[in-house]
């Protein structure tokens, strides 16, 4: 029998909240062993991020290994953010998701 | 020891969570958290029109239920909730507390009001690069960040209530413990721990479950009466977090580590008016069934700055959504929003880049980072800011009128507007804003 493995996503790694200051998108990811942070430390560069956010200003990376989480601070996401935009989602709280999509190159 | 439990974690929280844990917490301290950034810009809105409000509206519910269940003289309460109006909110406290024959000390704490400091001084705001003079819309306020240090002295009066307006939300619970342990005000690995014990607490129920429960990855129990958490704070700054036995929700190393980072972009380096804590040495340890021991704060310097959060008028904000179902329903509603975007420009005078619209169930939320195929439904929801209510009335009347003259099977409109606030930020000196505690006469 013939399978096709399915590509590593984040959300088979770790869980990701997603909090708000301003246009900025702050992304708190938790993995969910030693082993998941090794992996997300190496894939989850801060480049990476920017790309799967269509950002072009840096995004920082903090690395707590001890927790273990990684913390991104995505800038101008939130584009105008709780008061200044008019879709639903001002906070983006919705987005903490679409970094679980994101896959993890093998 | 002392306990510190969370009864809000923000203004339109729940209040059976803090009833519980009135009556059944063995609290020292219940804290409300009820204050946005917009909160108080919108309370100050609010009494520009009645001068007796601009305080949280729910405060009075909360007092109603909560103060019959706390133990008189054992548990104090310490609120945020004077938001634009802190003295007619602890006004309102007393009232409440007169009603249900208690009595009820109530101090209040004022002296965030900004607006005279920043009009004199015309610091730049962080938003637009350029001094406050320079923005054209309407400041209908300015409030500044205290720290703990009024809590404290009103603590101090022996007060049972303490209202606050604008403090920092960890504030609301460091102020407790700068009373009744004495920590000095340049003691900073203690307030770095007090500081880490309320920003786990000053969101309630995102400690317990809320905000982090997934059905799958990670399953809560009993959400429907998820337990609010507290802290047993020892003298040295470390604490023992907890929820109470048969409440919802679970408390463990899972949801304090999602808690501690969430909205911290700096973790080294978590800026508050009353230390800059570094949160990178915080460790967790679950010690029974919904019980962390939480250590490992470290603490430098507070700022010689604190934050202000402005308040500008911003005008009209216009609404109005209608789905679509089946075959082509992203194609007809993308007709739609074609067809009201094209009549709010040419019959009702709206600027086109005023205008927004999102495709609700083709990825909205994801603001086009990761489009969906074809859904079963799409709710079409177009808005635009307007400087009149008139233009932004039109924008809901578009959409309802797209019934009989738009694509076929729209459904369920809906419409709405509201006028709408600015929200920016600057600094000032500390030494230009301080603390006044007012004892509310009975």
């Amino acid at each position: 029998m013939e399978t096709t493995a399915r590509p590593t996503l984040v959300d088979d790694l770790a869980d990701v909240r997603a909090g708000d200051k301003g246009d900025t998108l702050i992304l708190a990811v938790l993995p969910r062993s030693e082993e998941a942070y090794a992996v997300l430390e190496r894939h989850l560069t801060p480049d990476a991020v920017a790309r799967h956010y269509a950002v072009t200003e840096p995004v920082v990376r903090t690395e707590l290994p001890h927790l273990p989480a990684l913390v991104f601070r995505v800038p101008s996401v939130l584009a105008g953010g709780v008061t200044g935009y008019s879709g639903l989602d001002g906070h983006g709280k919705t987005l903490s998701y679409h970094l679980l999509m994101m896959t993890v190159e093998p | 020891m002392i306990r510190l439990g969370a009864g809000a974690g923000f203004a339109g929280d729940r209040i059976d969570p803090a009833v519980d844990l009135a009556r059944r917490g063995e609290l020292d301290y219940l804290v409300f958290e009820c204050l946005g950034e917009r909160t108080v810009a919108a309370g100050q809105l609010r009494r520009l029109t009645d001068p007796r409000s601009g305080y949280d509206p729910l405060l009075e519910a909360r007092m109603r239920a909560v103060l019959p269940a706390v133990e008189p003289g054992r548990t104090r309460i310490v609120t945020n909730s004077g938001a634009a109006n802190p003295l007619a909110a602890g006004r309102a406290v007393a009232a409440v507390a007169r009603g249900l024959g208690r009595p009820t000390k109530v101090a209040v704490v004022t002296g965030d009001d900004a607006l005279e400091a920043v009009r004199r001084l015309d610091p730049v705001v962080w938003e637009t690069g350029e001094p406050l003079s320079r923005c054209d819309d309407e400041l209908v306020s300015a409030n500044a960040y205290l720290g703990a240090d009024g809590i404290r002295q009103a603590l101090a009066t022996g007060a049972d209530v303490v209202v606050t307006g604008r403090v920092a939300d960890p504030a609301l619970y460091l102020g407790p413990l700068l009373h009744e342990y004495a920590w000095a005000d340049d003691d900073w690995p203690r307030l770095a721990a007090g500081t880490v014990v309320g920003h786990l607490l000053e969101c309630a129920g995102q400690l317990t479950g809320g905000y982090f429960a997934d059905p799958v990855t990670k399953p809560v129990a009993g959400m429907a009466r998820l337990g609010f958490p507290f802290a047993d704070v020892r003298p040295d700054g470390t604490a023992t977090l907890g929820k109470l036995a048969e409440s919802g929700g679970r408390l463990d190393v899972r949801t304090c580590t999602e808690q501690l980072l969430y909205e911290v972009d700096q973790p080294r380096a978590y800026l508050t008016p009353d230390v800059v804590a570094d949160f990178s040495g915080v460790s967790f340890r679950e010690t029974g069934t919904d019980r962390v021991e939480v250590g490992g704060a470290r603490g430098e310097p507070r700022p010689d700055e604190l934050k202000v959060t402005l308040g500008f008028r911003g005008g009209w904000l216009g609404e109005g959504q209608i789905s679509y179902a089946g075959p082509r329903a992203r194609e007809r509603a993308e007709l739609a929003a074609e067809i009201v975007r094209e009549r709010l420009v040419a019959v009702h005078g709206l600027e086109a880049d005023a205008i927004g619209v999102e495709l609700v169930g083709t990825g909205a939320a994801f603001r086009g980072l990761a489009p969906a195929s074809d859904p079963l439904e799409v709710r079409l929801r177009v808005t635009a800011r307007t400087t009149d209510a008139v233009r932004a009335e039109a924008v809901g009347w578009e959409v309802e009128s797209l019934y009989t003259n738009g694509p076929a099977g729209g459904g369920g409109a809906r419409k709405g507007t509201q006028q709408t606030l600015v929200v920016r930020s600057c600094l000032v000196p500390r030494d230009l804003v301080a603390p006044t505690v007012t004892v509310m006469e009975d």
